[in-house]
């Protein structure tokens, strides 16, 4: 079975085994009109594989956080989505200014966000914590001055423990 | 609470999901934060917030909130309107401040999530 | 109605500004926003909000609002607190939601 994802140009199909599926797509830095909907594409794939409401809704809250986060702290990032039969995998990957001291901005308060991203209803300091709530596995790699690599893994199978399948 | 006495109370007008009036909120949560919004783990709440631009609709849609009130007099665009209803997202616009909105609801006995 | 009354009636913490709990209240303002604040809040309000950065104070103290209550646990920073005692603004605190805590100030002015 070949699943097809509705989506633009961005969606690209590379494998559709059954239960398989694998897509990416591109994050703009900046724009706010279009933040989510990468996300929004994670969720109704997730919904045509009937995965549970409450996992699904867990995954894209840790994905739509972090997309978020490439809007309105990097420059142009993307979205690569892994699901098989038992996890899904988000790996969202940016260049940009990168996070100096990532323990630090875990911490639920800390943001460095500019006025106009307080403006649009973001910098509150909650999304790192956010993710690490939702996601079953929280992955950050940061290098200062290049960009960031946040790996977010969840179970399918209501398992919490997931691993890191690097 | 049902949306359409939600409507009736706020003298509002509903944007989208003219035809779900008779769902039902049980709590509601004030906020324009969209990472505060986020938190939440609760089901069939109400967004009331002040912040009206494509996230607000986004973030309803990752929450699963399937109600938000647009308070301040602020109109939606023609784009949140469709994202909304794309969604499945009944949404409200009112002319009260997120002041106001909170208190005339809960005056009518709509609870707070927490 | 002051703020010291509205400290009472809802039991909230005061952080610090008690030199403001003489105050009188006009109505409140609840808003996230910063800018939506500056534009459109109103003299004697008392602000309900769960941001804390400095610039809270400043606006406060611009509009000469009444009081700023921070919801849901939130504490003052450092310096919003030095501010609040330097304006006389009270920055009172509540474990309630934005909702909640509004829903009975309303209820308390509108008696
Ligand atoms: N992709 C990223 N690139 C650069 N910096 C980042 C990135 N993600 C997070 N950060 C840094 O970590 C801080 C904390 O992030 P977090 O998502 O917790 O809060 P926020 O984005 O500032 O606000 P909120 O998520 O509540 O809207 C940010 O303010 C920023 O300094
Ligand atoms: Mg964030």
């Amino acid at each position: 079975m070949r699943i097809v994802v509705p989506g633009r140009v961005e969606t690209h199909i590379l494998s559709g085994m059954t239960e398989r599926m694998h897509f990416e797509h591109n994050i703009v830095g900046g724009d706010f009109t279009r933040a989510g909907y990468a996300s929004s594409q994670v969720k109704k794939a997730l919904k045509t594989l009937d995965v549970d409401m409450a996992i699904i809704k867990r995954t894209v809250v840790a994905t739509y956080e972090a997309e978020v986060n490439v809007v309105a702290h990097a420059c142009n990032g993307m979205m690569i989505v892994d699901i098989d039969g038992s996890t899904i995998q988000v790996v969202i990957q940016d260049e940009g200014p990168g996070i100096e001291d990532v323990e630090q901005a875990m911490v639920e308060g800390f943001s460095t966000a500019s006025s106009e991203v307080r403006e649009m209803g973001f910098g509150a300091g909650m999304g790192l914590s956010n993710m690490k709530k939702n996601a079953d596995s929280l992955h950050i790699e940061s290098e200062p001055g290049k960009g960031t690599k946040v790996e977010i893994l969840m179970a399918l199978d209501g398992r919490e423990e997931v691993r890191s399948k690097k | 609470m049902k949306v359409k006495e939600i409507v009736r109370i706020l003298d509002a007008r509903i944007l989208c999901g003219e035809d779900m009036q008779e769902y039902t909120v049980e709590k509601a949560f004030a906020s324009d934060l969209m990472s505060d919004v986020l938190m939440l783990a609760d089901d069939n709440v109400l967004l009331i917030t002040g912040l009206v631009n494509m996230q607000t609709i986004r973030t309803a849609e990752m929450s699963d909130i399937l109600c938000v009130v647009l308070a301040r007099n602020k109109k939606a665009s023609r784009e949140m309107i469709d994202l909304a209803r794309d969604g499945g997202i009944i949404l409200i616009e009112c002319r009260y401040s997120v002041y106001q909105t909170c208190g005339l609801l809960y005056r009518e006995g709509l609870k707070p999530i927490f | 109605m002051t703020v010291g009354d509205i400290v009472q009636a809802l039991e909230l913490t005061v952080y610090c500004g008690k030199k403001g709990l003489e105050r009188r209240v006009t109505g409140g303002y609840v808003s996230d926003l910063l800018s939506d604040v500056m534009g459109h809040a109103d003299t004697g309000q008392v602000w309900v909000t769960l941001q804390t950065h400095k610039n809270v104070m400043a606006i406060a103290s611009l509009k000469d609002l009444a009081a700023v209550i921070l919801v849901t646990g939130h504490k003052p920073d450092e310096n919003t607190a030095h501010q609040s005692e330097e304006e006389a603004i009270p920055v009172l605190g509540t474990h309630m939601s934005a909702f909640d805590v509004t829903g009975k100030l309303y209820e308390l002015i509108n008696k």
